[in-house]
């Protein structure tokens, strides 16, 4: 998984900001100017609720991340800013799946939901809604078995990361 | 404040906004007036802070952006909304780009409108947002205060640059019942850099040991800092000849012996060679900018690199240094100069002594009036005391070159934005800081016609501002270019049109001189500069001229072409 995210310079970057209006704009312009595609991105109130936290994970250049976080440091509304790797933080994401089912593959689905922990959270005619959550690399491979049945649709939040042990995230 | 119940529920939003501005020892606000600004306007009658109006909101920008460069200050603008706070984009822009510190109020429309295209609505903040250090929309009149206390706090500290406030007319007009003016800052993200421990100073000190051929390169951070002294100092006890960026100018006085002049795309002949040479490049406040490094493979190849800056995001964003401090210049150059040791740099002096005689700044006086003589004839007149500001192109590369500078507040030009139309406003501003001081405001004739709407403002405050309109009816460095990389073919270039400057002036109520042959420079500027009263001067120079030295955009210092070329040159890979 650390392999396949090096190679397409994918990087996850957390950052305690303000929780004033504006905030988000002004750090997607951070990453705009400098081309870089922000791939998920995930706002919520922290703890304190003075602050939000932002999750981004975005691609592009490692040269210029460097950059992007010192830019986005700079920020008067960011309090602080850092890229976490899988190896000092813990990731999660959650993804809803939507599936067409006949009586001939529902048990096989239900039995991949099993194997990935995921939850069937609602059945409508012969549509599924899953849920799934775990690191990336297990949703992209739930989603690829899935993918022979009828994958209607899919929905992900985007990673969410914390530092492990005492370290601030 | 003492008695604040009873004081503050006398005042208006725009009243306390007033008051904050004195308490900020504010001395002038350069704005023009419109409809969602009038509480502010209104709170300013009667105020011992004085109104500048200005004929358009960009001259109100660069003059407040003058007077911050020219006193330390923050300069405040105040402008309406909708088209009054567009028209300020280019002014921020030139403060950010140069690190000026700049305080822009706008008025808005009121809260209930906004996003509503209401008459006159911008979304200023939006629209600014990638070129302000910080911006607002202040959407509850007590925080006006706070508010304003942070600005002025941002603009200045650490790496300073431009904050907007954007103030909805109802915010402005509604009473303010806050407990004080003076209340506390909530920026918990707002990080000035400490100077680093001198533990640190001392492990960059030892890298200087060992250079023979060092450089000291200065930027406008030490100009900013006010790190002359200490730049002194440190180029003196290492031997170390110094260079400086455009901005830099004065940070280091360029007629010490040790000063090459400024480097870069049209720097000196021999600033350039002792950066293709050097064994040990220091920069103090530059962030080697393009104008300088065209191509950062071929930058001061094998030598050592080393970086002080105050802003963080300089390091490694265009050089990967060696070792780089982060914090003030003046600090740190202070702390750096107790731990250095003098360096043997005799060869290298002799070398750059031989550059100097060789390859020396120069003009022909033969084929009619150069901008060149003039300038240099300006230098000359004012014995290079004059608080000199520049608009953009050819003039402002021959004024870096001519108009020698001992003292970094007297040099005033728009550098990073390369903003036409800077230099007229700029030099109001600064005579405004500055009353006492000769302000003379070197423009070219496309920059001089996109701000000289001002000249009302010289005429109405009687400021003694001296116009130098250096007139070769072209927009003469594209016009360079178009000749040197593009086979001549001349497009959008020819000033055709222009007035006559002279009566332009007189048209103001303006003394206007005229110049347009070698001998007669001396005594037009002498006469000009003694002249008691704002003064235009229409130099007529040659059309066709080039500036040079001239390294290409996108290439290093080693393709420096000293002399005007007989062959055909490729096109530039560099941006501009």
């Amino acid at each position: 998984m650390n392999e396949i995210a090096d190679k397409k310079n994918i990087h996850t970057i957390s950052m305690l900001v303000a929780n004033k209006p504006g905030v988000l704009v002004r750090v997607a312009l951070v990453f705009a100017r400098r081309a870089y595609n922000i791939d998920a991105l995930v706002v919520s109130p922290a703890f304190n609720e003075k602050f939000s936290r932002m999750t981004i994970t975005a691609q592009g250049d490692p040269k210029t991340l460097d950059q992007i976080i010192k830019q986005v440091n700079k920020l008067i509304d960011v309090i602080h800013v850092s890229e976490h790797s899988d190896v000092d933080a813990v990731h999660h994401e959650l993804a809803l799946v939507k599936v067409k089912f006949t009586p001939a593959t529902k048990p096989h689905i239900a039995k991949l939901t099993k194997k990935y922990k995921a939850t069937i959270m609602d059945t409508t005619k012969n549509v599924l809604v899953i849920s799934q959550s775990g690191t990336t690399a297990e949703l992209n491979e739930f989603e690829s078995a899935l993918k022979k049945y009828h994958l209607i649709e899919m929905v992900r939040t985007g990673k969410v990361v914390m530092a492990r042990g005492h370290e601030e995230t | 404040m003492k008695n604040k119940s009873k004081q503050s529920k006398s005042l208006t939003g725009a009243e306390a906004l007033i008051k904050c501005l004195e308490t900020f020892g504010v001395e002038y606000v350069f704005g023009l007036s419109g409809g969602a600004a009038i509480p502010i306007f209104d709170a300013l009658v009667g105020s011992k802070i004085k109104l500048i109006l200005t004929r358009h909101e960009q001259g109100a920008t660069h003059m407040a952006d003058g007077y911050a460069r020219a006193t330390g200050k923050p300069g405040v603008v105040l402008v309406t909304s909708g088209p009054g706070a567009t028209n300020t984009v280019t002014g921020i822009l030139t403060a950010m780009m140069d690190s000026v510190p700049m305080i822009v109020l706008t008025g808005q429309t009121i809260r209930s409108m906004l996003g509503k295209d209401a008459f006159q609505e911008a979304d200023i903040a939006g629209i600014t947002m990638p070129i302000v250090k910080h911006s607002y929309l202040v959407k509850e009149t007590n925080d006006i205060p706070r508010v304003i206390k942070e600005a002025f706090y941002i603009t200045n500290t650490g790496r300073p640059g431009p904050v907007l406030i954007d103030l909805p007319k109802d915010v402005t007009s509604a009473p303010f019942t806050g407990d004080s003016l003076d209340p506390a800052m909530d920026i918990p993200g707002y990080k000035v850099p400490a100077r680093p421990s001198t533990a640190e100073i001392k492990k960059f000190a030892k890298l200087f040991k060992g250079s023979k051929k060092p450089l000291l390169l200065i930027g406008h951070g030490a100009v900013i800092s006010h790190a002359s002294q200490a730049v002194r100092a440190l180029a003196e006890k290492l031997n170390a000849p110094v260079t400086n960026t455009l901005l830099g100018k004065g940070a280091f006085p360029e007629t010490h012996k040790l000063s090459l002049g400024m480097l870069g795309m049209h720097g000196t002949a021999y600033a350039n060679k002792a950066l293709v040479n050097c064994d040990l490049i220091c920069s103090i406040g530059s962030r080697w900018d393009d104008r300088i490094n065209g191509n950062n493979d071929e930058f001061c190849m094998g030598a050592k690199k080393l970086h002080i800056d105050i802003d963080p995001a300089e390091i490694n964003k265009i050089v990967k240094p060696d070792m780089s401090l982060v914090g003030d210049a003046s600090e740190i150059v202070a702390e750096l100069v107790k731990h250095v040791e003098a360096l043997d740099t005799a060869e290298w002096q002799k070398e750059l002594a031989y550059y100097k005689k060789e390859f020396p700044l120069k003009y022909k006086t033969d084929k009619g009036l150069t901008a060149q003589q003039v300038l240099h004839e300006l230098y000359e007149v004012t014995k290079g005391n004059a608080i000199v500001t520049t608009d953009v192109g050819q003039h402002q590369m021959w004024a870096a070159q001519f108009y020698l500078t001992n003292d970094g507040d007297k040099w005033l030009s728009s550098g990073g934005a390369g903003t036409m139309g800077y230099g007229f406003p700029s030099a109001i501003g600064a005579q405004f800081g500055k009353p006492k001081e000769l302000v003379v405001a070197i423009v070219g004739d496309g920059g001089f016609q996109m701000t000289c709407s001002e000249l009302s403002t010289i005429f109405v405050h009687k400021l003694p501002v001296k116009i130098l309109v250096i007139d070769n009816k072209y927009l003469g460095m594209v016009r360079q270019w178009q000749e040197l990389f593009f086979d001549n073919r001349y497009s959008g270039v020819d000033l055709e049109g222009n007035p006559d400057f002279v009566k332009l002036a007189e048209a103001y109520g303006i003394k206007g001189f005229h110049v347009d042959k070698t001998e007669n420079v001396t005594k037009v500027l002498t006469d000009a500069m003694k002249y008691p009263g704002p003064a235009l001067i229409h130099a007529e120079v040659i059309k066709e001229d080039n500036v040079f030295p001239m390294v290409p955009a996108g290439k290093s210092a080693y393709h420096m072409i000293i002399e005007a070329p007989t062959t055909k040159l490729e096109k530039p890979t560099g941006s501009t």
